[in-house]
């Protein structure tokens, strides 16, 4: 997901909706993004760098599920209750990113359902792509026990 | 030159010719239930008198009112174990790293009797043998060592559909004698310098008009008796385009996955390796022998096989003979023998699993 | 001509375990060379008493030397694996086809590797880096299982920190100290902005690897036959006389490994071709 990807089919006036949604963000190595359990308010399109997801198991710490780059769209529990993040973010390196209001995405969308929609499908797209690498991972293809 | 006539008994003239010229002749003959392949030291050692009767899974000898010698269809063999054995040694090594190539002297074979379906048969494993980059060093030298006597096929059985095929019943190019066998003579016709030659060493005369057309119509009859016709559809497109057909499962319910098809079909020619050591260990042998796509292993990549289930292994054997071989070897895989039909245990007939195939192709 | 059946003896002269199931062997001729094996090409090694398989080359043998990486995954490739130093292997080849790296002079070069395919795909960053200037941007995806499962991990390092070569190693497994990429190497694929039209993809890896990449590569518009792949098949001659490694109409010894994928894609979505 690219950010011409998340801004494909809008119209001038919405993508300048969308950035007064949004400010830019910097974030040192080993900064959090958000913690798992907390309140998805946000949504970030990684400019530079790398951001791994994580969670906690007892006796191996954070456990990194799967690391985000440049391009990629993080965060979408902000879109359905109940509003919780599943996974804690973390920066790996140096990372800019855009970050995106949730409560005033929600309202743009609200007031123009062709906006919501054309996000709504830019984040299944989103979605889609991470559940199938997801899968292909599940495949374990590389070992042959 | 055109038709010469020899009289039925000088064919035993002709077989002691070969014999004197150094080539072992093999032709048909009689072993106990069935006509083989096998050498002949007489040519009193021909199948005279026998005719066979074949069907879907069926093969059976019987009397004929004649003494023909070959009256009878395909029988349980074919050519390609003279050409391309069923076992045969590639090299030896020690465990200095040298390796000796398997230095085999090669037979020089006279072929007496080969039907039209067959001579094709042999031209196709040429193709793929001896006509690529890599040939078979040991098949080509078989193959350029023959000497081959066809014969035209006026007797086609019930499983023969070599004139769907385009190469029968009359014997196609190829051959260095063509005999067409009359009910007291032979017309015989020369297709090499080797074939004049030895035609000139035996008694014949030039064929009279009568018998050349008598010989013409026995043949046009013939194409006309075939048991069966493959269906006259595209079938290299057709099986390309039925890659997940349901119709598999329908085969596979019937197959055996035996293999036997493709050990009497005259061009399947898939072979499998085994290493052999002695008990010292210091010696080790690599051998060849015919394998089957119908054997699970056959597809064996490291995991498991990549066609495990009997459907696919069909679809494999049916689509390999009458469509990818186009793609690999430029023509079709299959000459219209039927011995895929004959001896195959549950008598699956291959033009009716085409008919079926393009039934619903349609569909 | 030489009796392509017939076995070359090469002497094992060197040995580096790659991970805890894959080896790299260097052999010497010991009398007599077989010709050159380009990029992608194969041979049938033969292990002594235990049998034959077909393995790719792992690196250029500029010096008449054969480099390749082999893991254990069956009696054969197990003999292999563990030949040391000294062992003599009886090699056929080269056969098939190759990847053909000068081919895609002037372009973007995109190498995605999973698990040991990254060693058929060695010999096309070694020479892209030979001949570097030949090249746009050179990339380099790996995806391995868990971290200590990366072939040629050194060498990647050294690449890594190469600035004409783009390299990211993913995993699929992450273990404690890895700060790398996490995922399917379809993400980072996804992630690269492509020139589709001035870009040659190589994948190679199993199978559902190089679809799943192919189709992130044709999303991103690229043309089908400017993504090549590397197929595997049963093999017991290598020069099209066996059958074994038919698929479809390809003699996969012949006509491959190394095909476009506008060739294997109709192939390599029919279950049991």
């Amino acid at each position: 997901m690219t950010s011409a990807g998340l801004f494909d089919g809008l119209t001038a006036t919405e993508r300048e909706a969308l950035l007064r949604a949004s400010h830019e963000e910097f974030y040192e190595d080993g900064d959090r993004l958000f913690e798992e359990g907390g309140h998805a308010g946000y949504c970030w399109l990684i400019r530079n760098g790398r951001v791994a997801l994580d969670t906690t198991v007892p006796g191996r710490g954070h456990v990194v599920i799967q690391t985000l780059g440049a391009g990629d769209l993080l965060g979408w529990s902000w879109l359905i209750p109940p509003y919780r993040w599943h996974f804690g973010a973390r920066a790996v390196g140096t990372v800019e990113a855009t970050v995106f209001d949730a409560a005033q995405l929600k309202v743009l969308a609200d007031q123009d359902p062709r906006l919501g929609y054309l996000l709504t499908q830019q984040l299944l797209a989103v979605v889609l792509d991470r559940l199938q690498s997801t899968r292909a991972r599940l495949l374990d293809l590389y070992s042959h026990d | 030159m055109g038709h010469a006539t020899i009289d039925t008994d000088e064919l035993g003239t002709l077989v002691q010719v070969l014999i004197a010229d150094g080539y072992q002749v093999i032709g048909p003959t009689m072993t106990g239930s069935a006509i083989e392949l096998a050498e002949l030291t007489d040519a009193g050692q021909l199948p005279a008198g026998w005719g066979v009767e074949t069907g879907p899974g069926h093969y059976r000898l019987h009397r004929r009112e004649d003494d023909a010698m070959f009256a009878h269809s395909a029988g349980p063999q074919s050519w390609k174990t003279f050409l391309h054995p069923p076992r045969r040694k590639l090299w030896s090594s020690d465990t200095d790293g040298s390796f000796q190539g398997a230095d085999e002297e090669t037979p020089r074979y006279a072929l007496l009797g080969v039907r039209g379906c067959d001579l094709a048969a042999i031209g196709k494993l040429r193709d793929v043998l001896g006509g690529g980059t890599y040939p078979d060093s040991s098949f080509q030298a078989r193959h350029q060592a023959l000497f081959i006597v066809a014969v035209n096929c006026t007797e086609p059985g019930e499983v023969c559909f070599c004139a769907s095929m385009g190469t029968g019943p009359a014997a196609g190019p190829g051959a260095d004698l063509t005999l067409t066998e009359m009910s007291d003579h032979f017309l015989v016709e020369a297709g090499t310098d080797a074939g004049r030659e030895l035609l000139a060493r035996i008694d014949h005369r030039d064929a009279t008009t009568d018998e050349t057309g008598a010989a013409r119509s026995a043949l046009e009859m013939a194409a006309h008796r075939m048991g069966r016709a493959m269906p006259e559809v595209d079938l290299r497109a057709l099986l390309a385009g039925s890659r997940e057909s349901s119709h598999w499962e329908d085969v596979a319910e019937r197959c055996l996955t035996c293999g036997n098809c493709t050990m009497v079909c005259p061009t399947c020619f898939c072979t499998t390796t085994e290493d052999v050591t002695d008990l010292t260990g210091d010696h080790a042998e690599r051998w060849q022998h015919w394998s089957s796509c119908f054997e699970l292993d056959f597809s064996h990549v490291h995991g498991g096989s990549v066609r495990s289930s009997g459907e696919s292994r069909y679809r494999q054997w049916l689509t390999h003979k009458l469509s990818t071989w186009y793609d690999q070897f430029g023509g079709s895989g299959c000459v219209g023998c039927g011995r895929c039909i004959a001896w195959c245990p549950v008598g699956i007939d291959l033009t009716e699993e085409i008919s079926r195939l393009a039934e619903s192709a349609h569909d | 001509m030489t009796e392509p059946m017939l076995p070359v003896g090469y002497r094992v002269i060197d040995r580096t375990v790659e991970t805890h199931d894959s080896a790299t062997i260097q052999l010497e001729p010991i009398d007599r060379s077989l010709d050159r094996f380009r990029p992608g090409q194969f041979a049938m090694m033969y292990a002594y008493g235990v049998g034959e398989v077909p393995i790719s080359i792992s690196g250029i043998g500029d010096d008449g030397t054969l480099t390749h990486t082999i893991r254990s995954v069956g009696a054969v490739s197990r003999a292999l694996h563990d030949a040391r130093p000294g062992t003599v292997i009886g090699v056929r080849g080269p056969f098939g086809t190759t990847w053909a790296p000068e081919g895609a002079a002037g372009n973007d070069l995109v190498v995605v590797a999973g698990g040991v395919g990254l060693a058929p795909l060695r010999p096309v960053v070694l020479s892209a880096l030979a001949a570097r200037s030949a090249y746009s941007r050179v990339v380099v995806i790996a995806g391995a299982r868990t971290p200590d499962e990366f072939l040629f991990r050194a060498e990647l390092d050294a690449w890594t920190a190469r600035d004409d070569l783009d390299v990211e190693l993913t995993v699929d497994q992450p273990a404690a100290g890895w700060d790398g990429t996490v995922g399917f190497v379809t993400e980072p694929l996804a992630r690269l902005r492509l020139d589709p039209e001035r870009t040659v993809a190589f994948l190679c890896g199993p199978e559902p690897m190089m679809r799943f990449s192919a189709r992130v590569l044709l999303r991103a518009q690229m043309p089908s036959d400017r993504i090549h792949v590397s197929l595997e098949r049963s093999m017991k001659c290598g020069i099209a006389l066996c059958g074994h490694c038919q698929l479809g109409p390809l003699l996969v010894c012949r006509d491959g490994p190394v095909v476009t994928y506008t060739v294997a894609e109709p192939l390599l979505t029919v279950p049991e071709l």
